[in-house]
Protein backbone atom coordinates (compact mmCIF):
# COMPACT_ATOMS: atom_id res chain seq x y z
CA UNK A 1 0.00 0.00 0.00
CA UNK A 2 1.65 3.10 -0.96
CA UNK A 3 2.03 6.17 1.42
CA UNK A 4 -0.25 8.88 0.51
CA UNK A 5 1.75 11.86 0.09
CA UNK A 6 -0.11 15.24 0.65
CA UNK A 7 3.75 17.18 0.43
CA UNK A 8 4.48 19.25 -2.59
CA UNK A 9 7.15 19.94 -4.50
CA UNK A 10 8.56 22.70 -2.55
CA UNK A 11 7.82 21.83 0.89
CA UNK A 12 9.73 18.60 0.24
CA UNK A 13 12.56 20.64 -0.68
CA UNK A 14 12.84 22.08 2.34
CA UNK A 15 13.30 18.70 4.52
CA UNK A 16 16.22 18.66 6.03
CA UNK A 17 17.57 15.34 4.91
CA UNK A 18 20.60 16.08 4.85
CA UNK A 19 23.89 14.00 3.09
CA UNK A 20 21.44 10.50 2.69
CA UNK A 21 18.85 12.49 1.45
CA UNK A 22 21.55 14.36 -1.02
CA UNK A 23 22.49 10.56 -2.02
CA UNK A 24 19.30 9.70 -2.35
CA UNK A 25 18.11 12.07 -4.65
CA UNK A 26 21.37 12.43 -7.01
CA UNK A 27 21.30 8.25 -7.14
CA UNK A 28 17.63 8.41 -8.35
CA UNK A 29 18.15 11.52 -10.78
CA UNK A 30 21.52 9.89 -12.22
CA UNK A 31 20.31 6.75 -12.99
CA UNK A 32 17.07 7.99 -14.80
CA UNK A 33 19.83 10.15 -16.46
CA UNK A 34 21.91 7.54 -17.61
CA UNK A 35 18.67 5.55 -18.24
CA UNK A 36 17.54 8.15 -20.84
CA UNK A 37 20.63 8.32 -22.33
CA UNK A 38 22.07 5.49 -22.94
CA UNK A 39 18.48 4.56 -24.53
CA UNK A 40 18.60 7.20 -26.48
CA UNK A 41 22.23 6.47 -27.35
CA UNK A 42 21.21 2.87 -28.30
CA UNK A 43 19.01 4.63 -30.88
CA UNK A 44 20.67 7.01 -32.37
CA UNK A 45 23.41 4.52 -32.93
CA UNK A 46 21.30 1.95 -34.42
CA UNK A 47 19.42 4.91 -36.93
CA UNK A 48 23.03 5.90 -37.79
CA UNK A 49 24.07 2.24 -38.71
CA UNK A 50 21.62 0.91 -40.91
CA UNK A 51 19.82 4.32 -42.37
CA UNK A 52 23.30 6.71 -41.64
CA UNK A 53 20.33 9.31 -40.61
CA UNK A 54 21.04 12.59 -39.52
CA UNK A 55 19.35 12.40 -36.83
CA UNK A 56 21.37 9.75 -35.32
CA UNK A 57 24.44 11.35 -36.04
CA UNK A 58 23.14 14.59 -34.11
CA UNK A 59 22.38 12.89 -31.43
CA UNK A 60 25.86 10.84 -30.70
CA UNK A 61 27.68 14.49 -31.48
CA UNK A 62 25.82 16.05 -28.58
CA UNK A 63 27.40 13.18 -26.84
CA UNK A 64 30.68 13.39 -27.98
CA UNK A 65 31.09 16.76 -26.47
CA UNK A 66 33.16 17.68 -23.23
CA UNK A 67 30.60 18.70 -20.79
CA UNK A 68 27.87 15.98 -21.60
CA UNK A 69 31.27 13.94 -21.36
CA UNK A 70 31.62 15.66 -17.77
CA UNK A 71 27.91 15.28 -17.24
CA UNK A 72 27.54 11.38 -17.83
CA UNK A 73 31.08 11.14 -16.23
CA UNK A 74 29.49 12.56 -12.91
CA UNK A 75 25.95 10.34 -13.25
CA UNK A 76 28.09 6.73 -13.71
CA UNK A 77 30.13 7.36 -11.33
CA UNK A 78 28.46 8.66 -8.78
CA UNK A 79 26.03 5.77 -9.42
CA UNK A 80 28.33 3.34 -9.04
CA UNK A 81 30.17 4.59 -5.95
CA UNK A 82 26.93 5.16 -4.23
CA UNK A 83 25.20 2.02 -5.11
CA UNK A 84 28.59 0.36 -4.05
CA UNK A 85 27.83 2.20 -0.71
CA UNK A 86 24.15 0.76 -0.84
CA UNK A 87 25.29 -3.01 -1.55
CA UNK A 88 28.10 -2.46 1.38
CA UNK A 89 25.12 -1.57 3.65
CA UNK A 90 22.87 -4.54 2.89
CA UNK A 91 25.63 -7.04 3.21
CA UNK A 92 26.91 -5.87 6.28
CA UNK A 93 23.63 -4.34 8.32
CA UNK A 94 25.11 -3.63 11.48
CA UNK A 95 27.00 -0.91 9.34
CA UNK A 96 23.91 1.41 9.54
CA UNK A 97 25.17 2.57 12.53
CA UNK A 98 27.59 4.34 10.16
CA UNK A 99 25.75 5.57 7.53
CA UNK A 100 26.54 8.67 7.65
CA UNK A 101 30.20 8.39 7.82
CA UNK A 102 29.75 6.19 4.78
CA UNK A 103 28.29 8.65 2.60
CA UNK A 104 31.42 10.65 3.33
CA UNK A 105 33.42 8.58 2.42
CA UNK A 106 31.78 7.91 -0.59
CA UNK A 107 32.02 11.49 -1.69
CA UNK A 108 35.65 11.48 -0.17
CA UNK A 109 36.08 8.96 -3.31
CA UNK A 110 34.15 10.50 -5.36
CA UNK A 111 35.63 13.74 -5.46
CA UNK A 112 39.05 12.78 -6.41
CA UNK A 113 38.58 10.58 -8.88
CA UNK A 114 36.20 12.38 -11.10
CA UNK A 115 38.09 15.80 -9.80
CA UNK A 116 41.38 14.04 -11.52
CA UNK A 117 39.75 12.85 -14.88
CA UNK A 118 37.73 16.05 -15.18
CA UNK A 119 40.64 17.92 -14.82
CA UNK A 120 42.03 16.02 -17.25
CA UNK A 121 39.77 16.56 -19.81
CA UNK A 122 39.07 19.77 -19.54
CA UNK A 123 42.63 20.72 -19.33
CA UNK A 124 43.12 18.47 -22.66
CA UNK A 125 40.45 20.51 -23.90
CA UNK A 126 41.48 24.22 -23.55
CA UNK A 127 45.34 23.35 -24.18
CA UNK A 128 44.45 21.15 -27.69
CA UNK A 129 46.91 18.90 -27.10
CA UNK B 1 22.80 -15.54 22.28
CA UNK B 2 19.27 -14.57 22.12
CA UNK B 3 17.57 -16.80 20.13
CA UNK B 4 16.55 -13.89 17.24
CA UNK B 5 14.03 -15.31 14.46
CA UNK B 6 15.47 -15.16 11.09
CA UNK B 7 12.94 -13.45 8.59
CA UNK B 8 12.80 -15.41 5.66
CA UNK B 9 11.43 -13.53 2.86
CA UNK B 10 9.10 -15.80 -0.05
CA UNK B 11 10.47 -15.39 -3.68
CA UNK B 12 8.80 -12.51 -5.22
CA UNK B 13 9.30 -9.93 -7.80
CA UNK B 14 10.79 -7.54 -5.58
CA UNK B 15 12.73 -9.78 -3.90
CA UNK B 16 14.56 -11.28 -6.71
CA UNK B 17 15.07 -7.99 -8.18
CA UNK B 18 16.33 -6.62 -5.52
CA UNK B 19 18.90 -9.22 -5.31
CA UNK B 20 19.52 -8.66 -8.91
CA UNK B 21 20.31 -5.18 -8.81
CA UNK B 22 23.01 -5.30 -5.57
CA UNK B 23 24.24 -8.42 -7.60
CA UNK B 24 24.60 -6.60 -11.55
CA UNK B 25 25.46 -3.06 -9.56
CA UNK B 26 28.77 -5.44 -8.26
CA UNK B 27 29.34 -7.19 -11.67
CA UNK B 28 29.65 -3.47 -13.51
CA UNK B 29 32.53 -2.72 -11.57
CA UNK B 30 34.16 -6.21 -12.05
CA UNK B 31 33.44 -5.62 -16.09
CA UNK B 32 34.87 -2.11 -15.98
CA UNK B 33 38.00 -2.68 -14.02
CA UNK B 34 38.51 -6.03 -16.01
CA UNK B 35 37.18 -3.74 -19.80
CA UNK B 36 39.79 -0.86 -18.15
CA UNK B 37 42.76 -2.58 -17.49
CA UNK B 38 42.67 -4.94 -20.55
CA UNK B 39 42.41 -1.31 -22.47
CA UNK B 40 45.63 -0.60 -21.09
CA UNK B 41 47.14 -3.61 -21.93
CA UNK B 42 46.48 -3.47 -25.39
CA UNK B 43 47.59 0.45 -25.47
CA UNK B 44 45.54 2.84 -24.58
CA UNK B 45 48.16 4.04 -22.43
CA UNK B 46 49.92 5.87 -25.37
CA UNK B 47 47.69 6.27 -28.16
CA UNK B 48 44.27 7.60 -25.93
CA UNK B 49 42.95 10.34 -24.07
CA UNK B 50 41.17 9.73 -20.78
CA UNK B 51 37.67 10.81 -22.41
CA UNK B 52 38.09 8.20 -24.72
CA UNK B 53 39.01 5.70 -22.27
CA UNK B 54 36.40 6.47 -19.92
CA UNK B 55 33.88 5.51 -22.90
CA UNK B 56 35.56 2.80 -23.30
CA UNK B 57 35.79 1.84 -19.60
CA UNK B 58 32.02 2.22 -19.74
CA UNK B 59 31.12 0.41 -22.82
CA UNK B 60 33.75 -1.58 -25.00
CA UNK B 61 32.61 -1.00 -28.38
CA UNK B 62 35.19 -0.47 -30.96
CA UNK B 63 33.22 3.07 -31.98
CA UNK B 64 34.15 4.56 -28.78
CA UNK B 65 37.98 4.61 -29.87
CA UNK B 66 37.10 5.64 -33.27
CA UNK B 67 38.96 9.53 -31.71
CA UNK B 68 42.00 7.39 -30.46
CA UNK B 69 45.26 7.04 -32.16
CA UNK B 70 45.06 3.34 -31.76
CA UNK B 71 47.57 2.46 -35.10
CA UNK B 72 45.98 -1.54 -35.15
CA UNK B 73 42.29 -1.94 -33.57
CA UNK B 74 41.84 -5.22 -34.22
CA UNK B 75 42.16 -6.43 -31.00
CA UNK B 76 40.00 -4.32 -30.37
CA UNK B 77 36.84 -5.35 -32.01
CA UNK B 78 37.03 -9.30 -31.75
CA UNK B 79 33.91 -11.84 -30.52
CA UNK B 80 35.14 -11.55 -27.31
CA UNK B 81 34.59 -8.40 -26.92
CA UNK B 82 31.20 -8.34 -28.67
CA UNK B 83 30.01 -11.21 -25.94
CA UNK B 84 31.06 -8.69 -23.03
CA UNK B 85 29.27 -6.19 -24.67
CA UNK B 86 26.24 -7.98 -24.97
CA UNK B 87 26.62 -9.48 -21.01
CA UNK B 88 26.97 -5.48 -19.85
CA UNK B 89 23.71 -4.21 -21.89
CA UNK B 90 22.06 -7.66 -20.64
CA UNK B 91 22.86 -6.72 -17.12
CA UNK B 92 22.49 -3.22 -17.34
CA UNK B 93 19.26 -2.96 -19.82
CA UNK B 94 17.72 -5.10 -16.78
CA UNK B 95 19.00 -2.97 -13.99
CA UNK B 96 18.69 0.11 -15.57
CA UNK B 97 14.91 -1.27 -16.86
CA UNK B 98 13.88 -2.30 -13.07
CA UNK B 99 15.09 1.35 -11.72
CA UNK B 100 12.67 2.87 -14.00
CA UNK B 101 9.78 0.61 -12.70
CA UNK B 102 11.11 1.11 -9.01
CA UNK B 103 10.93 5.15 -9.45
CA UNK B 104 7.75 5.09 -11.72
CA UNK B 105 5.79 2.77 -8.89
CA UNK B 106 6.78 5.32 -6.07
CA UNK B 107 4.70 7.90 -8.15
CA UNK B 108 1.76 5.98 -9.52
CA UNK B 109 -0.50 4.72 -7.14
CA UNK B 110 -3.10 3.47 -8.55
CA UNK B 111 -3.12 -0.38 -9.07
CA UNK B 112 -4.19 -0.34 -12.76
CA UNK B 113 -1.88 2.36 -13.39
CA UNK B 114 1.34 0.45 -12.23
CA UNK B 115 0.77 -2.44 -13.88
CA UNK B 116 0.41 -0.82 -17.20
CA UNK B 117 3.36 1.13 -16.56
CA UNK B 118 4.98 -2.40 -15.46
CA UNK B 119 3.77 -3.77 -19.07
CA UNK B 120 5.28 -0.59 -21.21
CA UNK B 121 8.48 -1.21 -19.10
CA UNK B 122 8.53 -4.97 -19.94
CA UNK B 123 8.05 -4.43 -23.73
CA UNK B 124 10.59 -1.43 -23.10
CA UNK B 125 13.05 -3.41 -22.04
CA UNK B 126 12.60 -6.37 -24.12
CA UNK B 127 12.64 -3.56 -27.40
CA UNK B 128 15.63 -1.73 -26.02
CA UNK B 129 17.86 -4.87 -25.39
CA UNK B 130 17.59 -6.42 -28.85
CA UNK B 131 17.93 -3.28 -30.87
CA UNK B 132 21.38 -2.88 -28.42
CA UNK B 133 22.22 -6.66 -29.30
CA UNK B 134 21.37 -6.20 -33.09
CA UNK B 135 23.72 -2.81 -32.96
CA UNK B 136 27.11 -4.75 -31.84
CA UNK B 137 26.40 -7.77 -33.34
CA UNK B 138 26.05 -6.51 -37.21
Amino acid sequence: MALSRKVGFFTGLRYKGGGPMIAWMLHRFTGVGMAVFIGLHVLASFFTQQTGSDLGISINIIYQNLYFQLFIYFCVLFHGLNGMRIIILDVWPRMIEYQREMIWLTWLIFIPVYGLAAFIMVYLEITGA
Amino acid sequence: MNAQKRYHPGWNLEYAMFLFTRLSGFVFFLLAIIGLLWALYMGARLHMDVGTLLRWTFFPNPNHILDSNIPNTDPWMTGLWQIFQIVILAFAGTHGMNGLRVVAEDYIHAPVWQMFTRFVIFLLWIFMLLIAIYVVIS
